[in-house]
């Protein structure tokens, strides 16, 4: 295969619904934070080839500077969480975090 | 290019078998183990497209720092060796479904895009000039670029000869590291141990 536009957008698609897919079905908060890891990770590869084959240029490739950034972010943040959750319900299972139903 | 060929190929498909497995695996580890596989190859890719400093703080960042702090989590969190937390098998047939749907809608999304005539109608729109590619004597070093974008100049899009100003991500930068500082600053508040009150 060569590398062209469609080829990257089609990496990114897959990454992008593989985690989704992760998302929706893992009960393991971690797992779930992996899911959100992969919908950022196939961004990137869209705006980063989109910054190769467009007039986007480098303002594309900075956007995925910012993107890894926030995703760093996301999981210092949503790791604490997750370690307060298994502090207080000696379990990661999200499907046990219901304290605050109705 | 023959070698720009094989190692597209490969990385691909390291990266869309990675990302499948991690959605496939059971145990965090291994789930750990694949992202880090998909990871890897996605910045493998991106050296392919002359985005070499991309390519280099997706290694640095993404693998060494998210995924080991993943990595960390996963031992924090587990109550017992081989911590499985299994879904039922008909939601994983429906997840798997539901997943297949939405890949065909997104692939079939963006094979319906003409990219080649959007890019030429917003280049004229925009009053861009002729294709922005990167300095062909030094194809792929973009590090000097960006570093001035998240200054605030725009060397790539000229203007230093006759005094106009482009907008850079001086702000953004700035925003961004802000955002960063409290980020962290909250998750040490978060995540510290709780003191037990001796009264």
């Amino acid at each position: 295969m060569e590398p062209s536009l469609s080829g990257f957008l089609m990496i990114g698609a897959v990454l992008f619904v593989c985690g989704v897919v992760c998302m929706a079905t893992k009960r393991n908060a971690i797992g779930v934070l992996m899911g959100v890891e992969l919908v950022l990770n196939g961004a990137n590869v869209n705006l980063v080839a989109f910054s190769e084959y467009t007039h986007l240029g480098i303002d594309g490739q900075i956007y995925s500077l910012f993107i890894i950034v926030l995703a760093a972010a996301e999981a210092a943040v949503a790791l604490a969480i997750a370690l307060n959750f298994y502090n207080n319900h000696l379990t990661i299972d999200v499907d046990r975090a219901n304290k605050l139903k109705g | 290019m023959i070698g720009e060929s094989v190692f597209f190929t490969l990385f691909t498909i390291t990266a869309c078998f990675g990302a499948i497995a991690v959605v496939v695996s059971q145990r965090m580890v291994r789930m750990a183990f694949w992202l880090i596989i998909s990871l890897g190859s996605t910045a493998g890719l991106f050296f392919l497209i002359n985005a070499d400093f991309v390519g280099a703080v997706q290694l640095m960042i993404y693998v060494g720092g998210t995924l080991v702090l993943l990595v960390f989590a996963v031992m924090l969190t587990s109550s017992g060796p081989y911590l499985k937390i299994e879904t039922s098998p008909g939601e994983t047939v429906l997840a798997g479904m539901v997943g297949l749907l939405f890949l065909f809608m997104v692939i079939g999304t963006q094979a319906g895009v003409d990219w080649n005539g959007t890019n030429e109608r917003i280049a004229v729109a925009a009053g861009l000039p002729e294709a922005t590619e990167f300095d062909s004597g030094s194809d792929g070093n973009t590090l000097r670029t960006i570093g001035m974008s998240l200054l605030g100049l725009r060397p790539d899009r000229g203007g230093a000869e006759t005094g106009e100003l482009h907008t850079g991500y001086l702000l953004p930068f700035e925003i961004v590291s802000v955002h960063l500082l409290v980020v962290l600053v909250g998750a040490a508040y978060l995540a510290r141990a709780k003191r037990r009150q001796t009264a």
